[in-house]
């Protein structure tokens, strides 16, 4: 190489500069894989809003541009009040579900993490072990203690297998790690008691923690379809993902009005990414430490 | 305020004794640094004191109260943390007011101490900053603050001063013991830094492998060491250790040198003989050992020079103007009296 083709490096030089062009085989193919990987993920909500706007006729047609669009749909279903319904029920849900597992993960993963107790490794073990069931096999068990219970058909029904997660707790304890001790030492020196420790000290430290699992946690039950599927019987009880799957009749899924339900039910999951997503940023728990 | 005591102070993990039998009386207001090699258990001893570690065996006494048993809130003490802990979601003042919590003051009080303490530590433009908005020296200082607003009897001090640049360090050092003279409450300081313990401290408590190895001024551990990992840990660069021969007429050096000392022993004993780099000079005297310059190291007013001798190396302090040439044949002299023999086997000092 000569020393004329040595690329400026400072930022200057850089800014200047036009973006670089790919130089190789294997740049092109990584930014080729990004773009397939891009496409993959617009391409469902391109169609699910596309679909919104189309007439039903339209709706087996793949053009992504409807030939005459409409906001008939919305109409439709903005209309219909058992939308409203779920879309209540899903919100109540979903948030009820986030606080408690932002309560109950965390002080289970804060005890796990920062007391020494004996058969703390097994507790743990135990609950990473859960995470290895997958739900189709615990619908059945949910639903009988449900029926034992009285819950079928209700709140307490769709919430309570999600009100604790092993995820979660094994997110939290992980992230408590990163809290060091000399923290909360200085919080028992200063007289607080071990609940204080945890809720004044140190869940303010893993607050992008916290809004990481807060989106999971939301995104997840308001997502979720077959646990309520099972679990609910009235068309009131449903949430906006079993709801909107019922939209239609036995001869003809009405697609449109699904994909209409499915772009207003993604308004609430924008709403909760936007406010937690200023949380996530790491290195706060580093700015009270060493500097 | 309360003088401090520990008796017998024992501590285990599992099978492993870290701790062996701990001893020291801390006098009302008085300034102790613990210091000590990593793994020395000086860590060990503060956070026991603080309540932060269960006491294995024996009772650590605060005023005339044993607190084994007692929370750390209990204990009347403040501690002051290596990496701070001053929590980052708190403002200065927040953080500061942290430590009046469980205090019984009023609320205008607690405002008033407050201020008292960032006038003191001249904070006051500070208080309403986030801790990632201060320097490290500032934020060390939010700690002090921290510990400081309680007034407690006994302040403890975790090596506060590692993770600080070497100029913002001794700045800290000089205020900690100006802050010490003023406000006089007891404290036990934490340092691996052998210079930070001399410079601070009223009384220097070193220890090594869970032992307290001497307790002393910082003089007298400077110049009576009771044994040679004191001698050695003690002063920088460390004390060069010669081994000899202990005889009925006084030492004779391995490297050949002879002279006479204060000890003697009838049956011949073997020794090490230590000596300061400082008290090692160029100058005629009394001859202690001879080698070649191997490497220099100016440090402005002086030269150390490294010397390669038959009792292996040597380091001694030249002048800072006219050292000595590397690989010139140098003999290095001492006064007798700044000569320090320890028993080969023991260590310990034979005076």
């Amino acid at each position: 190489m000569t020393a004329t083709e040595i690329r400026p490096t400072t930022a200057a030089a850089l800014e200047t500069k036009a973006p670089p062009k790919p130089r190789n085989m294997g740049q092109i193919i990584r930014w080729l894989l990004l773009f397939l990987g891009g496409i993959a993920m617009v391409m469902p909500i391109a169609y699910m809003i596309s679909t919104s706007l189309k007439w039903p006729h339209e709706v087996y047609n793949v053009n992504l541009i409807p030939d005459e669009p409409t906001l008939e749909n919305y109409l439709y279903v903005l209309e219909d009040g058992r939308f409203y319904k779920w879309f209540i029920n899903s919100i109540i849900i979903a948030t009820l579900t986030t606080i408690s597992n932002l309560l109950f993960d965390s002080l289970v993963g804060y005890t796990l993490c920062k007391f020494k107790f004996p058969g703390r490794q097994i507790v743990f073990i135990a609950i990473l072990s859960t995470l290895m069931i997958p739900t189709e096999m615990l619908v059945i068990p949910w639903y009988l203690m449900s029926q034992s219970f009285g819950w079928l058909d209700s709140y307490w029904g769709i919430m309570f297998p999600g009100l604790m997660t092993a995820f979660g707790t094994f997110l939290m304890k992980q992230f408590f790690e990163s809290v060091p001790d000399d923290f909360i030492e200085a919080a028992r020196i200063d007289g607080l008691n071990e609940l204080q420790i945890w809720w004044t000290v140190a869940m303010p430290l893993v607050k992008p923690a916290l809004a990481a699992l807060a989106i999971f946690v939301f995104l997840g039950n308001w997502t979720a379809f077959l646990w309520p599927l099972i679990v609910t019987n009235s068309v009131e009880m449903y949430t906006i993902p079993v709801g909107l799957s019922g939209f239609g009749d036995e001869a003809d899924v009405a697609w449109e009005l699904i994909m209409t339900g499915a772009a207003i039910s993604t308004i609430p999951t924008l709403v909760v990414f936007l406010i937690f997503q200023r949380f996530i940023i790491r290195g706060v728990v580093m700015a009270g430490l060493k500097g | 305020m309360a003088n401090l005591t520990l008796r017998n102070l024992t501590k285990s993990y599992g099978s492993t004794q870290v701790l062996h039998g701990i001893n020291l009386e801390v006098g009302d207001g008085e300034f102790v640094v613990f210091v000590g090699p990593s793994g020395c258990g000086k860590s060990t001893t503060l956070r026991m004191i603080a309540g932060l570690e269960e006491v294995t065996s024996g009772e650590v006494l605060i005023g005339d109260r044993v607190v084994n048993n007692l929370e750390p809130k209990e204990r009347d003490i403040a501690m002051v943390f290596q990496n701070y802990a001053i929590y980052p979601h708190m403002s200065v003042k927040k953080n500061i007011a942290f430590g009046l919590r469980s205090s019984s003051l009023s609320k205008p009080d607690k405002e008033k101490r407050i201020q008292e303490v960032a006038e003191i530590l001249s904070m006051v433009p500070l208080l309403d900053r986030k801790p990632n908005a201060l320097s490290g020296g500032q934020r060390q200082r939010v700690a002090i603050g921290r510990a400081m607003v309680r007034d407690p009897a006994v302040f403890l001090f975790d090596e506060p001063l590692s993770n600080l640049d070497a100029q913002l360090r001794t700045q800290m050092r000089l205020e900690i013991k100006k802050l010490h003279q003023r406000v006089g409450n007891t404290i036990v300081f934490v340092t691996h830094d052998q210079v930070e313990a001399m410079t601070m401290a009223d009384r220097i408590v070193i220890m090594k492998d869970g032992h307290i190895q001497q307790v002393g001024t910082p003089a007298e551990v400077y110049h009576m060491p009771e044994n040679a990992f004191v001698a050695q840990f003690i002063g920088a660069p460390s004390m060069n250790m010669l081994s000899g021969t202990l005889t009925v007429d006084g030492v004779a050096l391995d490297a050949g040198t002879r002279f006479q000392t204060s000890q003697t022993s009838g049956t011949p004993q073997d020794v090490m003989v230590g000596v300061r780099p400082d008290d090692l000079t160029l100058e005629a005297g009394n001859p202690v050992v001879s080698g070649i310059v191997t490497v220099r190291e100016p440090l402005g007013h002086e030269t150390l020079i490294y010397v390669d001798t038959p009792s292996g190396e040597i380091i001694a302090k030249a002048s800072g103007k006219t050292p000595p040439e590397v690989g010139a044949h140098v003999t290095l002299s001492a006064d007798l009296e700044n000569l320090h023999v320890f028993d080969a086997e023991t260590g310990l000092a034979l005076r």
